[in-house]
């Protein structure tokens, strides 16, 4: 009863500072840690813009390397996790260019649309959807809805909304302003929702 | 309230970052529009959905085998 509880206080230092330093001091070890801590989110990540699950596997593979050969010019001041995702989203747009040869791919790609800033479907759902699907159904239908999704809303919904990036660090990781972070992924979430519909809507009474 | 009104802070909402005011106002809409209420559950559950479901799942071989070679590579300082 009498130990003094630390206080998670704003000064308190992110785990991954002691980390990145002992690698910067020579301990691979600590790099060890790091990338079992990142891993799955990189991997995910890539999968989500290249769509290609090789590609995934390289992207994974070539950002934790870069950021171990980078480590020196990584600034404290921003969190190691966004440093090392917006190296990830950088080579996964590479592979993507490198697929698509002449063609220029960017997170600008295909935004211009209208579609889903307005709700038009606007049937109820019920009450726990994804339980009228199994577990790998519903992960086809998450798959093939969020992949039908613009690229540039895609990345902003992943970012912000699946790994769980600040509107701020979302801006930040992808070069756009706060605006531009606000109104993809309003439109990102609108999209998404209208097309899930098909699936989750209420059946009309009888019905299965 | 209008609806587009209210579309436009959805997602302020959604993400629990207005002040009391709003959200009282923003809560008096839902209560009497329809429309916004199917639209702020259903896509509250959307984010909800992808958040709790893993669609890419990184398999325990292949994600030992990728995490081998990278640190392989990183001990011999890449
Ligand atoms: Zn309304």
């Amino acid at each position: 009863m009498e130990t003094i509880q630390p206080i998670a206080g704003e000064n308190e230092q992110h785990p991954d500072v002691a980390l990145v330093a002992r690698v910067r001091d020579g301990d691979v070890s600590a790099y060890d840690t790091l990338v079992r801590k990142y891993e799955r989110q990189i991997f995910r990540i890539a999968q989500h813009i290249t769509q290609n699950r090789e590609d995934a596997e390289d992207v994974m593979q070539d950002a934790f390397l870069k950021a171990y050969e980078k480590l020196d010019q990584f600034q404290g001041n921003s969190k190691f996790y966004t440093w090392l995702v917006r190296i990830a989203v950088n080579e996964s747009l590479m592979r993507l260019r490198k697929r698509r040869t002449g063609k220029m791919v960017s997170i600008d790609e295909d935004v211009e649309t209208e579609e889903g800033s307005v709700p038009r479907d606007l049937a109820d759902w019920a009450p726990d959807p994804e339980q009228n699907y199994t577990q790998s159904e519903l992960a086809e239908i998450l798959r093939k809805t969020i992949q039908g999704l613009p690229q540039g809303f895609r990345i902003v919904f992943v970012l912000r909304d699946v790994e769980g990036l600040s509107t701020e660090e979302t801006a930040d990781t992808l070069g756009l302003s706060i605006p531009a972070v606000k109104s993809r992924l309003l439109r990102a979430r609108l999209q998404l929702r209208e097309r899930l519909s098909r699936y989750f809507r209420r059946k009309k009474g009888g019905e299965k | 309230m209008t609806c587009s009104e209210f579309l436009a802070l959805l997602d302020d909402l959604i993400d629990d970052s207005v002040n009391t005011e709003t959200r009282t106002e923003l809560e008096r809409h839902l209560h009497g529009c329809e429309h916004c209420e199917v639209t702020f559950n259903t896509t509250r559950k959307t984010i909800e959905i992808y958040r709790s479901h893993e669609i890419y799942e990184l398999p325990t071989s292949l994600r030992e085998r990728l995490h081998a070679a990278i640190m392989a590579r990183c001990k011999k300082g890449c």
